[in-house]
């Protein structure tokens, strides 16, 4: 299944974001030897080129190890994968603050709302 | 040297009135999968038929891997034409063998795993075959090649979109990393996330040559629809 990209993104970023979500999610666990480039990039329907720049750029932020002997891994130090973890998730809730200004509500107010809103979840 | 390819103030006019290609200069690198692009009669295929020493260049040069265009530039770059070249009454087998013969980095095994992962049996004869049954089996001859350069004008023209994305794919996971592909078309959108660069030509100038992620970045918009904005009629 080739993966969804957006057309009027560079591709490597949408990779890079991907395969951060892969990291986070427990898809690819700490320490986890990673598929090849190439084999990557068949599963994605990218080009190899592109994949290797999004590893390049996994490797320079830390997340990603490439060991001579055993290929790629996943980085096996628990903090930085927090540390990763913290980063995306700060993204979401600064674009979903941002969101909810322009349709009228301040922080508080759209506060307010999360905490309704997950309430009546829980009554569900 | 990482250059393959080295196109110096090329241009072709067929007379006075027609200029095909009109000083283009370019040099291209190894390993990349390249697009080449622009609206019809911009000159791409006559472009196409000067690397491949089809048609001789009314003035300029062309070098493949430091070589002029001839004998031996053509033993390293594969062609798909625009049109096909394979006659009706031939078994895919039988081309096979005349690819074998003709081509010192013909794989008949890589064509045959191809073939047998779109289902198609080599024992068919070429009119047998639809006609984008019949693209496919050029382009898997084609990429069956260990090339330096492939150069493939409109290979998905005539193909289902589901085919397409599969041709894609064959492209990408049987092409030699060092080599460079270079891809005419007018199907930009389909191609668009495997390629690493793009040409555009008009009126048989280049007017840019640049990586897709520059323009995904400085234009925020999609290669298809910025060749929609810059070739607008």
């Amino acid at each position: 299944m080739a993966w969804d990209l957006d057309n009027d993104r560079p591709i490597y970023a949408q990779l890079i974001e991907r395969i951060q979500m892969q990291i986070v999610s427990g898809q690819y666990e700490p320490g986890e030897r990673l598929p090849s480039v190439r084999e990557l990039a068949a599963v994605a329907a990218v080009n190899p080129n592109t994949m290797q720049k999004a590893f390049a750029e996994l490797e320079r932020n830390g997340l990603v190890i490439t060991q001579r002997t055993n290929g790629r891994t996943v980085t096996a130090d628990a903090e930085r994968i927090q540390k990763l973890r913290n980063e995306l998730a700060q993204e979401r809730v600064n674009a979903f603050l941002v969101e909810m200004k322009e349709l009228g509500f301040d922080a508080d107010e759209a506060l307010e709302l999360l905490r309704k809103s997950e309430r009546e979840k829980t009554v569900e | 040297m990482n250059e393959l390819l080295e196109i110096t103030e090329l241009t072709k006019s067929y007379d006075e009135k027609h200029v095909a290609v009109n000083n283009i200069s370019l040099k291209l690198p190894k390993g990349k999968i390249i697009g080449l692009l622009g609206p019809n009669g911009s000159g791409k295929t006559t472009l196409i038929k000067m690397l491949n020493g089809l048609l001789v260049p009314t003035r300029g040069s062309i070098k493949i891997n430091g070589q002029p265009v001839g004998v031996e530039t053509k033993a390293h770059v594969a062609y798909l034409p625009d049109r096909t070249y394979l006659t009706g009454g031939q078994s895919i087998n039988r081309i096979l063998n005349y690819f074998s013969d003709f081509y010192e980095d013909f794989s008949r095994e890589k064509a045959l795993e191809m073939l047998k992962s779109l289902d198609i049996d080599p024992a068919c004869r070429m009119r047998t075959l639809s006609k984008g049954t019949k693209e496919k089996v050029q382009l898997i001859l084609v990429m069956s090649r260990n090339a330096d350069l492939y150069v493939l004008d409109e290979p998905i023209a005539g193909v289902d979109p589901a085919a397409r994305d599969y041709i894609l794919r064959t492209i990408i996971n049987n092409y030699n990393p060092a080599a460079t592909i270079l891809i005419s078309t007018h199907l930009i959108g389909d191609i668009e996330k495997v390629l690493d660069e793009v040409i555009f030509l008009r009126n048989g100038q280049l007017i840019l040559y640049t990586s897709v992620d520059n323009i995904r970045e400085q234009q925020g918009k999609s290669v298809d629809a910025y060749f929609r904005e810059v070739f607008a009629c």
